[in-house]
């Protein structure tokens, strides 16, 4: 098991919603999208599967290319595709967007 | 032509078992009535997976939901099968335990709260073993403490089933609702072949699971009391209804010497045949309900 | 070990109540009598391995459909008859526990076990919630149906602290594959893992245990050991008779509140947004 962090200070638009979509079987992941109470976004990622920092990062770095919001970000992993991480990421911005 | 003549009626059905336990717990909900306690925005997570390199969840597999059905107050505790197989660990089970108590309080005060459980679990997380196994003769407990005021109704639903400790919360629980999808029994079918060999119980054979273990059969048997299409509305409708009944005169477990004498009349020379067995329960159709 | 099972239990349901023979129409697998302890009688239910049971799956000593059922005709039969007693006047009840597991058989999944047990542990808690006190003595083996079935739901647990003395879930070898590790593997988790560990040592620290008892050879018990055990039931009774009618202690216990910080978490923030919205 590993735990990630990740920064995103540019992130700073006010969000007001929270989100929380997914479950952690085998090969998904949930994650919780919540307000920061300050600028920029903070990712916290749990994921039981070791040594794939890289490949969280490059997915992150996509979201965030495109989300903005202030907002915190945690991860429950249990060995999630990127593809699916996207995925979830999408659909609780789908929620707090709504 | 309208286009209800044109459509099946399964087409239009709403599953329960494809909905997951957040879900599942919400349908049986009043409208605008409930809310979630200690939900996955609380984080309150397994202190002992991670320590095993095994991913939590920030709602421990449990969901809490307390609300109105049919008017009345209750509350919805629910297990995810999808997360740990629905297994119970520490703080999983706790908020189960806790649940029911709270609803006894109520229940107490003059504000009669019936508990739904929706099972869907192999029973105890082997990972927390015995803070698991413990949490799980707690729950027994608290469920007898509030089916005397208020009835605790157990849904099984499917496709995990409801097996090992918390077969028996099953058991104690004033009705039990079960889809023909759905599976109750104290051991599975590979926990019985690695015990006590493929002579006892083959667990590839599919027809003899279902024989022994399925809805049908259970609720056949007498030992659970409404069989219910796997369609979220006809399971709030059969919850409803069992709110609406209230506590049994007599809880089956109770009645120790009907289902001894039973035991005692079974012929055990041989394996039981299933079938032959409800046609029997269902001739001699005893206890109260 | 696992001819062992039972033979303790027998050791001391004999050793406290001076018999050892089934009532007549009870199956063989489950003892029970009324027997003084301190000042007061008290029922004494054990399971014990019937070689000759006309359950297969029940002759080393696993709790099966007539042990569970057994077991609960005498409780409700001692709650019955003291119905209109005080709490005090109220019959302790004694379970003594060395049971390898529930029956692990198809006749018994095909007839219900999982009620039967159910039933079992209703009259057990049914006694504790009436008043009477229950006690558990672990003298061997406490695994999994077997003990929910037969004493976890006691006000009070004693156990002996000997290496035979097993409280657990699921036998090593059985979670050792469902949790794919060795059974070696799963020994040294239980180390760092108080809830996973096979320890009574281990299990003493999860705050669910009244006491932890030493016996020398608890398959043969001397009188002056047997006078010791006497002495903490009577006690584990009387702590009984002061406390609530439910298991709050085991998570109050102050082992527990260092133990079981997880269980505690919940109970608190649950009561507190039960009844704030």
């Amino acid at each position: 098991m590993e735990k990630i962090e990740f920064n995103y200070p540019e992130a700073k638009r006010l969000i007001t919603k929270r989100a929380h979509v997914g479950v952690v079987g085998s090969g998904d992941m949930e994650v919780l999208l919540e307000p920061n109470s300050e600028e920029g976004a903070h990712v916290f990622i749990t994921t039981s599967v070791n040594g794939f920092g890289d490949a969280w990062r490059s997915v992150f770095d996509r979201f965030f290319s495109k989300f903005d919001g202030a907002v915190r970000i945690y991860i429950n992993d249990a060995g999630a595709t990127p593809g699916s991480v996207l995925l979830r990421l999408e659909q609780a911005v789908e929620v707090i967007e709504q | 032509m309208s286009a209800s003549i044109l459509i099946p009626d399964f087409v239009n059905r709403k599953s329960f078992i494809e909905l997951d336990a957040r879900a599942r717990a919400q349908s049986l909900f009043d409208e605008g009535t409930w809310k979630e306690l200690v939900g996955p925005f609380d984080r309150i997570e397994s202190p002992w997976l991670a320590k095993q390199g095994i991913a939590p969840q920030f709602d421990d597999g449990c969901v809490v939901i307390k609300g109105k059905i049919g008017g009345s107050p209750a509350v919805t505790i629910a297990f995810e099968g999808a997360f740990q197989g629905g297994s119970v660990g520490e703080v999983s089970g706790a908020k189960m335990t806790a649940a029911l108590d709270l609803a006894t309080k109520d229940s107490k005060a003059g504000k009669p709260t019936a508990a739904i459980l929706l099972l869907e679990t192999g029973g105890v997380r082997l990972q927390e073993a015995n803070l698991g196994l413990a949490a799980v003769a707690e729950i027994i407990s608290s469920v007898l403490a509030l089916r005397q005021h208020a009835p605790v109704i157990t849904i099984v639903a499917g496709t995990v089933g409801c097996f090992g400790g918390m077969s028996l919360v099953a058991g104690v629980s004033s009705y039990t609702i079960m889809t023909r999808e759905a599976r109750l029994g104290l051991n599975g079918p590979e926990v019985i072949e690695q015990e006590s060999g493929i002579d006892e119980f083959d667990s590839s054979d599919r027809a003899l699971i279902w024989a022994i273990h399925g809805g049908e059969q259970r609720v056949g048997m007498g030992l659970a009391d409404l069989l219910v299409e796997d369609d979220a509305g006809k399971i709030a409708a059969a919850v409803l209804s069992c709110v609406r009944k209230g506590v049994p005169e007599k809880h089956r477990t109770e009645q120790v010497e009907l289902y001894r004498a039973r035991i005692a009349a079974l012929d055990t020379s041989s394996q039981i045949d299933p079938a032959t067995l409800r046609q029997q329960r269902a001739n001699t159709k005893g206890g109260v309900r | 070990m696992n001819e062992q099972v039972g033979l303790r239990g027998r050791a001391w349901f004999k050793a406290l109540t001076g018999s050892d023979a089934p009532n007549s129409g009870d199956p063989h697998s489950v003892l029970a009598t009324t027997a003084a302890v301190g000042n007061e009688q008290a029922l004494f239910l054990c399971v014990v391995p019937d070689k000759g049971s006309r359950f297969p799956c029940v002759r080393d000593g696993q709790v099966g459909l007539e042990e569970a059922f057994t077991l609960a005709a005498h409780l409700r039969a001692v709650i019955a008859e003291d119905h209109d007693k005080s709490r005090e006047a109220k019959r302790s009840i004694i379970a003594i526990v060395d049971v390898k597991s529930q029956a692990y058989g198809r006749r018994e999944e095909t007839a219900g076990i999982f009620f039967a047990a159910a039933a079992s542990a209703d009259a057990y808690a049914s006694a504790r919630m009436a008043g009477h006190p229950v006690i558990s003595l672990v003298a061997g083996q406490a695994f999994s149906g077997g003990f929910l079935t037969h004493g976890y739901q006691a006000n009070r647990i004693l156990a002996f602290d000997d290496a035979g003395i097993v409280i657990h879930a699921m036998h090593k070898e059985a979670a050792a594959r469902i949790t794919r590790r060795s059974v070696a593997e799963l020994e040294k988790l239980g180390h760092d893992i108080a809830p996973m560990s096979y320890d009574v040592q281990d299990y003493a620290k999860l705050g669910l245990l009244f006491k932890l008892l030493h016996v020398d050879d608890p398959q043969h018990p001397t009188s002056n050991e047997v006078a010791e055990v006497r002495e903490a039931i009577t006690e584990a009774i009387t702590d009984a008779r002061k406390g609530k009618l439910d298991l709050s202690n085991r998570w109050e216990s102050d082992t527990a509140r260092t133990m079981r910080k997880g269980t505690l978490a919940v109970r608190a923030a649950l009561e507190e947004q039960w009844f704030n919205g």
